[in-house]
């Protein structure tokens, strides 16, 4: 993403201030994630110090500050999911991936993160990857379907 | 579109409308909420479509992608109107047969008709069915009937009526009155009476003031306010904008969460739409008002369900809450009078002003009016969305409308109001709900989630779960909640892995007292409520953990082992190919045994044994039985003696 990109997108919002986050989940929506070239230019354009972008990025679930893998593992650990055994789809997952929640394995292949509903309560367990939902999950079929993605 | 400029103008559009449909004219409509279309409706979409031009019934037949109809565990659903055929878990491979028996020849198909459980009739019609039979759909009800894509849906079914009667027929304070006398009260979670809040800020002196839509819905398991703003966009605009007028507001925010895209979707288009008929804008339907609406994306914290949190971070900063020693109906929004309400709430508000508050009193308990649509999910038969009127008792909630608990288990504790509500056990069934009841018993309203537990969920593990949702999305602002709530995470942690100590529960009460006391917003007040409602009604499960290290509820993996029964093991191999961690040790005839180092307790083996062997056995607070000897694992088959 250059930085023609992200001032169409902070134009978008008339430069305001008050639209910081907007502009930041645009990029992160775009570019999967934020550098720090992009905050910075974010900061000098709206006039709002790094450190409150920094504030922002941290606060925020939606925004990473560092890169993603190919695909994105949601695991849903909502509450209906929960009791519908996530966490040993949670476990299985952790386990075939050598990764843990907020992490990114090393070839980026894969990005684990875990949400706390997702609302397709009645297919829980429910994982969801690249958008697309996987319900009534059980820990054997976790790796049938991850075998699918490269 | 040229604009509507008049109540009369509206009124003569809609006929316009009206006219142009013909009611005996099919429609199949088709859930494309967000469950649904998880389990596939996208794709049953495009095969209808495909099918109905095949057939040649492109003019004679309509599709209709609705929103959420609420019964998302047999998604996805259509229904075809005007018969109000029902069929549920429709497949791809379905739709030629529908097209061509149902619509083409008016046949019925029995296989996709709902199958009563006990009287094992099939049913057809939506009304019948029991799950659907038991509500009371006012709010909810529109949502299977219209495309949120379309505004000439929503104005067909009376959409945008409340609007100009509250415009032209009523003043401001007119307005205010009657939701005051309807006794409306938040659907968020707080059930402070809408009347009220709106008045302060009616009365608050600052000229420019805001309306604002709570639509962060982060309660886990609670996605009722997502299919209100998917499914029926429009009759959240409309109640708000009554709101501005009621308040003298002309400038209002949906706030709503980007893990609902679709919503952020469909509630922008129907922004533009009612912009362009001139519902929102400049002199609204000729009446002088004045009044837009902007979305703003949610960035994912759940404290930004706070009202305060959810302004500061309408402001573009990171929502944490402030104390409130100034209410934000007076000091909200950059410190100008700010009335928050639920998508919920701002819904019902159409209603109210065409029915009347007298109408809308006549249903639910002396302290709560109207319906409340609650999300009912967990270890329940019929998952989905419903809409009672307050009062009704738990037990109808989760029987006659949810179907009871599936796989022959037993009952345990419903959990209500979300992250911060409580536990309910079963002796508490007969429980009407409403605000007050609620909070009596320990738990609350909240946004309606509902999720049933049965015997296999253990209660100390809930309270865990929660408290440790709540630790990860407390904002770090107070240190009661902060320090306080990590602390009980700690000493609830090691209880469900079997290293509590005499005296943990005293601690952790005290804990609970001091977040109660002293936690500056909402969140962490009621962040205790989990483990205290958890501990009211289940006290014996906390002390099976600590003093005898077992789990009763056979749950918590650090104090389980599975082990194969060697006399009911018929070493048919099934669990030993499909265990990930290769911890079973046997082979063709020759019995199983679970090596206890390898095992990761994922319970694999457990559920893939077939149910008339039921070999693998689940155990806690007992030790594990010693594997037989290696010559004895030989089954010898009676039929292969000879």
């Amino acid at each position: 993403m250059d930085n023609g990109r992200i001032d169409q997108i902070i134009d978008k919002h008339h430069g305001e201030s008050s639209s910081l986050i907007q502009v930041l989940l645009e990029i992160q929506s775009e570019n999967h994630w934020l550098p720090k070239y992009a905050l910075e230019r974010v900061s000098e354009k709206l006039q709002v110090p790094l450190t409150r972008i920094r504030h922002i990025a941290t606060f925020y679930k939606a925004f990473s500050l560092v890169p993603k893998g190919r695909h994105e593992i949601h695991i849903c650990v909502g509450t209906a999911c929960h009791v519908r055994g996530a966490t040993r789809v949670l476990d299985t997952v952790q386990d075939l991936t050598g990764i843990r929640p907020g992490e990114t394995d090393l070839d980026l292949k894969f990005s684990l993160e875990t949400v706390n509903c997702l609302g397709c309560c009645a297919l829980g367990p429910v994982m969801e990857i690249d958008g697309k939902t996987h319900g009534k999950m059980a820990p054997v079929k976790t790796a049938d379907v991850l075998k699918n993605y490269e | 579109m040229s604009r509507i400029n008049s109540p009369a103008e509206l009124e003569e559009f809609r006929k316009g409308i009206l006219s142009k449909r013909d009611p005996n004219k099919p429609c199949i409509t088709l859930c494309s909420g967000s469950a649904c279309h998880a389990s596939g409706s996208g794709d049953v979409a495009a095969s209808l479509e495909e099918e109905i031009k095949k057939q040649g019934l492109s003019a004679e037949v309509d599709i209709r992608r609705t929103g959420c109809h609420g019964f998302c565990e047999r998604g996805p659903i259509i229904v075809i109107h005007p018969e109000e055929i029902c069929y549920f878990q429709i497949e791809p491979k379905d739709v030629p047969e529908i097209i061509s028996q149902t619509i083409k020849e008016k046949k019925i198909i029995e296989r996709l008709l709902y199958t009563d459980p006990e009287t094992h009739e099939k049913i057809i019609h939506e009304s019948d069915i029991p799950f659907y039979k038991h509500q009371e759909r006012l709010v909810f009800g529109s949502n299977g009937s219209i495309d949120p894509k379309s505004i000439d849906d929503y104005l067909a079914i009376g959409g945008y009526a409340a609007l100009a009667k509250s415009l032209s027929g009523m003043s401001a304070e007119q307005v205010l009155e009657e939701v005051k006398k309807s006794n409306l009260r938040g659907r968020g979670g707080g059930g402070f009476p809408a009347g009220r809040k709106w008045e302060g800020s009616r009365d608050a002196p600052e000229k420019i003031k805001y309306v604002i839509v709570n639509a962060d819905e982060g309660d886990p398991g609670a996605y009722m306010d997502r299919a209100l703003l998917e499914g029926n966009p429009h009759a959240i605009l409309e109640g708000l904008t009554i709101g501005a007028y009621a308040i003298g507001s002309h400038e209002g925010y949906i706030y709503v969460r980007q893990e609902y895209p679709l919503a952020v979707e469909n509630i922008n288009i129907a922004i533009k739409q009612a912009e362009d008929y001139g519902f929102l804008g400049k002199n609204i339907l000729g009446s002088g008002f004045d009044f837009i609406v902007k979305v703003h994306q949610g960035a994912g914290a759940f404290v930004c369900g706070e009202s305060t949190a959810l302004m500061t971070a309408l402001e573009g900063r990171a929502g944490e809450p402030r104390p409130k020693y100034i209410r934000s109906n007076i000091k909200g929004l950059w410190d100008r009078p700010s009335v928050l309400n639920n998508v919920e709430t701002w819904a019902n508000v159409p209603l109210i002003i065409n029915k009347g508050a007298d109408w809308f009193t006549q249903l639910g308990t002396a302290g709560s009016k109207g319906t409340k649509i609650f999300s009912l999910v967990g270890k329940i038969t019929n998952t989905g969305l419903v809409e009672v009127p307050m009062g009704t008792s738990l037990k109808d909630i989760i029987y006659k409308i949810g179907g009871g608990i599936p796989g022959g288990k037993k009952f345990k504790a419903v959990q209500t109001g979300g992250p911060s509500g409580g536990c309910i056990p079963e002796d508490l069934l007969n429980l009407e709900v409403g605000f007050d009841e609620l909070t009596d018993a320990g738990s609350m309203m909240g946004s309606g989630g509902m999720i049933v537990m049965d015997e296999d969920t253990c209660m100390v593990d809930v309270a865990r779960y929660f408290i440790n949702f709540l630790t990860d999305e407390s904002c770090g602002k107070c240190v009661p909640c902060r320090e306080g709530l990590r602390q009980m995470l700690k000493i609830l942690t090691n209880i469900t892995e079997g290293k509590g100590k005499e005296g943990d529960i005293k601690l952790l009460e005290e804990l609970s007292e001091t977040a109660k006391e002293a936690a500056l917003c909402a969140l962490g007040k009621s962040a205790p409520n989990p483990f205290l409602s958890t501990l009211r009604y289940f006290r014996d499960e906390y002390e099976a953990h600590i003093s005898k290290k077992q789990c009763p509820a056979l749950s918590c993996k650090e104090l389980i082992s599975y082990h194969i029964d060697p006399a009911a093991c018929q070493a048919c191999m099934i669990c030993l190919k499909k265990c990930p961690a290769e911890a079973i040790v046997g082979g063709k005839n020759k019995i199983h045994v679970v090596d206890q180092e390898k095992c990761t307790k994922c319970g694999t083996c457990f559920e893939a044994c077939p149910p008339r062997f039921g070999a693998v056995k689940k155990i806690s607070g007992e030790p594990v039985p010693s594997p037989i000897p290696e010559e004895d694992r030989i089954i010898i088959r009676k039929s292969k003696e000879k």
